[in-house]
């Protein structure tokens, strides 16, 4: 289990049971456990999708689309069975927000799932954790099976009339499939790669039927929206922006972890809140939304965390994993960095993201070990920028964003790798050879995973 | 569906709601371009080609998955959309080998195409390319993973189209590779579309790679001479040695009616044409022993046993056999030869389905037939007895396209779960056999019932399966030879509101042979014999009396009475296992490509064109008329037709009454020798004549046999235009057939797969391959997997 930090800052609403021994289905009622998911069966659909949208949540998976408007997208009557799915499949880089909910407080993600269900009618749902989350599917299918056997699942849950079912489902590992689209393939069975859209899920997800699907935060958030009021937790955060919002806070800070924040927070507050920079280094950059947006410099930070603050400032707030980066790091490899990452998880379907990738990576592995020639650095952004907008999914803008904002805003850092010369970050610098990659028999390992 | 109004590049269009945005460009001459949209399979969205702009739309948009919407301002033409495309393509070649030079796609590779339309002229990469080694999957397959730009058409094409599901996709990114799902090879019908859908060349042919460059070939489209559906097929000619050699077949002009589509016998069985046993001069029997000899001596000697025999014993004392894969023309120029110059009715062929009754249950309704685009299209289709993905491919395909875009439903009365049932809203087991019984059910006789029962088949569902088919109006009714006579009849006349029919017969042209009167007692047109008269002047002399059929001739040869037999394109012997010595008597002259069992007892052997050597017709088993054209050449044989009329001239006929001389028939038409698309005068006709070699080319144009068979076949007198356009034109059941009500007994399934055709199939090299590859035993690692 890891360890847990605190902070006086702190706003504890979904992370307040953490820590409190939650796993425990006994424990977890005696912290006032699923009395938001009996309130809102008496509440009646309209009105529970009123209170979300009252309380000004937005979705936390990345992208903050407003969860109660999302809901109020899923048609009342329907041939096909609807369903709700919980999104566990964090995979952002730095991202470790939801790893905690599922480990202290399990019952909460079941509850916002029923309660999602009961506000679109839904009867069944679906709680699909990330493939290399292993440890968390026994906490969670425990979770569930305690459920039911409180018979807070299942047919007729707390004697309403109303039956709700829900299993626990896990995919074999692919940031793709955090998509929602790529997700609904993967839980169906088949290659994790996304939808033609529209139709939206809302219409079409889940084998055909209108489907909801929130991140694991998004919902967890929910039963104390609705125990507490959405007023309440709108009035927690800044206009438009309600609640708090677990921020992970990693790279180079002397008290990395997960902080619950207000949302509009201050970020150069944040990176105190997270014990400053470490080793008497000075602030050089920070990505504010996970890997995937774009970069602000130091001078950039003195910016409140909330999703249309940080869009007006061109990045996003993302899945709320802040990677604060020092003076000591190399922008040209913290690049590469990213990029092998996106290399490495590209579903491969469109040609933009499965070649740009691969193309950057290569590049910047070159670049970075003192290869690179000047066109080098145009063609980085030229190819980041053909892949911005015109991939199948957001995968491609993902890849490009942190690329684009990198070589724009720390241009020199890339000159300054130029004519052979070594990484002025690193004391070795020698040029690495690509290997003719031979990668594609799937029998043998990976050898660009086996050299990188 | 109502229509609707969108502008693309300030040019207003209308179109169809629904339509695809990319389809409504296309249908103005607006290129959208695209890898990975293919009409007919699930859209992907995945090769970005074809961004364009759309009025209030931040981002780009895919005209593939756009579907027009009123009002809807599309700009295809901008700087943006330009480099976007460009830019697509940029990444694409990243890991693309430029082996162009040596690449089988080279010079008709999509992605070569794109690269000039709209490319950079200039590389901005410098890192290696990716590189994976060639695999082979199968006989036929090939697969070069560099080349690979992943559109997935031949995922889909296999899975969707073909419903065989053989390949898949491997791993993730970069890394992706289209693999097939059984291991590392193939397990499936070996029908090369996914190879013929692959835009560049990773998927390529192992029966035609490396052979020759696009640009080399002559393209001729002809109609493939293996099974009865009468696809289309594009050979791919190359001028070698003296004349025009077969180098592929594909169907890359998709106008005919097989539009996609082509089975692995149309594609790769051309082969048999080089196979060394091709009999390449004509044998005459010296001493007891087949010799080669020229034409002239085996033709004179042909024509003086022939004319001996009738002159002495009367054309009762002859027979002829004609085949279901000689062309309209030779088969009517043969019944007319063994009619009027043998003065005989002594003419069969190798029946595969009961046409006559066929046409006698039709009588009065001409056009009741179904054509085999009727089946791509009909709101329902009742499919008994028969296996179409084995025996009929092109008909299983239509039915699968018409379920899968169209959502026909597919009846299906079968005593094996065929892999048709797949497809079929409803599916009647029947125990073995039982298909008349069926269909007599079916048509309205409670009585058949009892013989339809078995464990899954019951009275409720006999009756429920019987009234949802009286609901379905426009039906096709579609049976094999299974049913025949007065059930076949029963269930033609229970026609329920505007149904077809189709009955399958099993070779190239058994239709044909049937309409163009290969029978003892019915004349073209399933005329009685007595209207012999209406086919002219000198038909009047055409004896009345029914002829024998082929066991009847058998059986005079058993008797020596027997005097000759004329067999064309045919193996009786094999096909019906005839007692070799009952024709021990009789002087026996076969016309084939390859020494058949039949041939080994003949006295005479000539040498034949087979269909992809010469022009002519075929009918497939839905009657839809189709031009063969000459697409490779054979050195020493020739067709039939010039074989018959230089007999009959030899025998002293008057040649002019048997086929008239066309005045465009003594120059090369047709692009006999040249290909279709060649103009130039014959220049291998003449250089054949100043090496003193006999004219290849057939003095006779088959044209002009077709024009009599279009003056006085019922049925045929359908339009020239259409089919000099290489289009196929259905013909009418105008026939009658009088008095075929009986089962015909003759009638002798060919139980083809799709892996064989008959003699021809014996002697091709790719068939014969793939057979081997599927009949090979588990080595030992995969011996190791079956113990897992």
């Amino acid at each position: 289990m890891a360890d847990l930090v605190s902070h006086p800052d702190e706003v504890r609403v979904v992370s307040k049971r953490f820590g409190e021994g939650a796993t425990d289905i006994d424990r977890y009622l005696a912290l006032d456990g699923y009395k938001a998911t009996q309130k809102a069966l008496t509440m009646g659909a309209d009105a529970i999708i009123n209170e979300v949208k009252a309380s000004n949540l937005r979705g936390r998976g990345g992208a903050g689309f407003p969860a109660g408007m999302k809901w109020s997208f899923v048609p009342k009557q329907s041939p096909k069975p609807k369903y709700v799915l919980c999104n566990g499949d964090e995979s952002e880089p730095g991202t470790c927000k939801d790893r905690l909910i599922f480990e202290h407080d399990p019952h909460s993600v079941i509850e916002g799932v029923i309660i999602a269900g009961i506000a679109v009618d839904s009867h069944q749902g679906y709680i699909y954790l990330r493939g290399e989350y292993r440890y968390l599917i026994e906490i969670m299918e425990k979770a569930v099976a305690d459920a039911y056997a409180r018979g807070f699942l299942g047919k007729n849950i707390f004697g309403s009339g109303y039956d709700f079912e829900c299993a626990v489902q896990t995919g074999a590992g692919a940031y793709e499939v955090g998509e929602e689209s790529a997700l609904m393939e993967s839980l169906e069975g088949k290659r994790g790669i996304p939808r033609i859209r529209p139709p939206f899920p809302a219409v079409v997800g889940l084998y055909g039927g209108p489907t909801v699907i929130n991140n694991a935060e998004t919902l967890a958030n929910v039963p104390h929206i609705i125990l507490g009021g959405g007023e309440w937790y709108a009035s927690l955060g800044t206009p438009k922006n309600g609640g708090t919002r677990l921020f992970c806070l990693s790279g180079s800070v002397n008290k990395p972890g997960v902080y619950e924040l207000p949302m509009g927070y201050n970020l150069r507050k944040m990176i105190e809140v997270a014990g400053g920079i470490w080793n008497g280094r000075k602030l050089k950059a920070v990505q504010p939304g996970g890997s995937s947006v774009p970069v602000l410099t130091a001078d950039e930070t003195d910016i409140p965390m909330d999703f249309d603050a940080l869009m007006k400032a061109g990045s996003m707030l993302g899945s709320g994993a802040v990677v604060i980066i020092d003076d000591s790091t190399c922008m040209v490899k913290y690049a590469l960095r990213v990029m092998k990452f996106y290399q490495h998880e590209s579903c491969g379907w469109c040609i933009p993201c499965r070649e740009g990738t691969d193309w950057l990576k290569k590049t910047l592995i070159r670049f970075h070990s003192g290869g690179g020639v000047r066109r080098d650095i145009d063609n980085i952004q030229y190819l980041a920028e053909n892949m911005l907008g015109r991939t199948f999914c957001p995968f491609g803008d993902a890849a490009a964003m942190p690329t684009i904002s990198l070589v724009k805003k720390f241009r020199q850092e890339f000159e300054d790798h130029l004519e052979g010369k070594p990484c002025p970050y690193e004391d070795h610098g020698k040029i690495e050879h690509l290997p003719v990659l031979t990668a594609w028999d799937h029998r043998t390992a990976d050898p660009w995973a086996q050299a990188h | 569906m109502a229509d609707v109004n969108i502008t693309v590049d300030g040019r207003k269009l209308t179109a169809p709601a629904g339509t695809l945005l990319i389809e409504a460009c296309k249908s103005v001459g607006i290129e959208v371009p695209s890898f990975c949209y293919y009409p007919g399979l699930s859209l992907q969205g995945a090769c970005r080609m074809c961004l364009v702009e759309i009025a209030k739309m931040p981002k780009l948009q895919t005209a593939c998955t756009t579907v027009i919407q009123e009002g809807m301002a599309v700009t295809t033409a901008s700087d943006t959309v330009h480099q976007a495309r460009k830019a697509m393509l940029e990444f694409v070649l990243q890991n693309h080998p430029l082996d162009c030079p040596v690449c089988d796609a080279g010079g008709e590779c999509e992605l070569q195409d794109m690269t000039f339309s709209y490319g950079a002229s200039e590389s901005k990469l410098i890192d290696f390319k990716n590189h994976k080694d060639e695999e082979q999957w199968s006989p036929v397959v090939f697969f070069d993973r560099p080349r690979c730009i992943l559109c997935y058409r031949c995922v889909r094409v296999c899975g969707e189209g073909m419903d065989v599901w053989a390949l898949g996709i491997q791993n993730r990114g970069a890394l992706s590779l289209i693999a097939p799902n059984q291991d590392d090879h193939l397990e499936c019908e070996e029908c090369g579309m996914c190879i013929d859908i692959c835009p560049v060349g990773a998927l390529t042919s192992g029966a035609y790679r490396y052979k020759t460059r696009p640009w080399e070939m002559n393209h001729v489209s002809t109609v493939c001479l293996h099974c009865a559906d009468g696809c289309k097929t594009t050979l791919g000619v190359r001028r070698q040695g003296s004349g025009n050699q077969i180098v592929r077949g594909d169907n890359r002009d998709k106008s005919g009616i097989n539009g996609d589509f082509l089975c692995i016998k149309g594609r790769y069985a051309f082969d048999f044409i080089e196979h060394p046993d091709r009999l390449k001069q004509p044998l005459v029997r010296k001493n007891g022993t087949l010799t080669p000899a020229s034409w002239e001596e085996a033709l004179e000697l042909v024509a003086l046993r022939f004319r001996e025999a009738r002159d002495t014993d009367g054309g009762a004392s002859m027979g002829v056999i004609g085949s279901s894969r000689t062309t309209n023309e030779e088969n009517y120029l043969l019944q007319k030869f063994a009619r009027l110059v043998l003065r005989t009715n002594n003419i069969d062929h190798h029946r595969t389905a009961d046409f006559p009754a066929f046409v006698n249950a039709l009588s009065g309704r001409a056009h009741a037939t179904a054509s085999m685009r009727d089946v791509l299209s009909a709101p329902a289709v009742l499919l008994i007895g028969n296996d179409p993905t084995y025996q009929h491919p092109l008909l299983a395909w239509q039915i699968r396209t018409n379920v899968r875009l169209h959502g026909a439903r597919l009846y299906v009365v079968n005593s094996w779960p065929i892999k048709l049932t797949r497809q079929a809203k409803e599916f009647l087991q029947i125990p073995e056999g039982a298909e008349d019984k069926a269909a007599a059910f079916l048509a309205g006789d409670d009585s058949a019932a009892d013989a339809l029962l078995t464990s899954k088949t019951t009275r409720e569902k006999l009756a429920g399966f019987r009234e949802k088919l009286q609901g379905e109006q426009n039906l096709v009714v579609i049976f094999g030879s299974e049913l025949r006579g007065q059930e076949l009849a029963a269930l033609v006349r229970a026609a329920a509101r505007g149904a077809k029919y189709i009955c399958l017969g099993d070779h190239a042209n058994s239709r044909g042979a049937a309409d163009m009167g290969l029978y003892p007692d019915l004349l073209p047109g399933y005329l009685p014999l007595s209207e012999a008269a209406r086919f002219g002047e000198p038909w009047k002399s055409v004896p009345q009396q029914p002829g024998m059929d082929l066991e009847a001739m058998v059986a005079a040869g058993k008797e020596r009475k027997l005097r000759t037999l004329y067999v064309v394109g045919s193996n009786p012997v094999a096909r019906y296992a005839i007692d070799p010595f009952a024709l021990a008597e009789t002087f026996v002259v076969v016309e084939d490509l390859f020494l058949t069992e039949t041939a080994d007892l003949a006295e005479v052997v000539l040498p034949a064109a087979c269909a992809y050597e010469k022009s002519g017709s075929f009918t497939n088993t839905c009657g839809d008329l189709q031009l063969l054209r000459k697409a490779g050449d054979c050195e020493g044989v020739k067709p039939d037709l010039e074989i018959i009329v230089r007999i009959a001239e030899l025998m002293g006929f008057d040649i002019q009454q048997l086929a008239p001389l066309d005045p465009s028939g003594m120059r090369a038409d047709f692009g006999e020798s040249r290909g279709v698309q060649s103009g130039e005068v014959d220049q291998q006709a003449i250089w054949n004549r100043r090496q003193g070699y006999e004219p290849r080319v057939s003095p006779f144009n088959p044209f002009a046999v077709l024009k009599e068979i279009q003056r006085v076949v019922p049925g045929y007198n359908v339009g020239q235009l259409e089919l000099l356009s290489g289009n196929d034109v259905h013909t009418a059941t105008a026939g009658r057939a009088p008095g075929k009500t009986e089962a015909d007994r003759f009638i002798l399934p060919s139980h083809e797969n799709l892996f064989t055709s008959g003699t021809l199939g014996r002697y091709s090299d790719v068939l014969n391959r793939v057979i081997e590859a599927r009949l090979r035993l588990p080595n030992e690692k995969e011996k190791e997997i079956a113990a897992d």
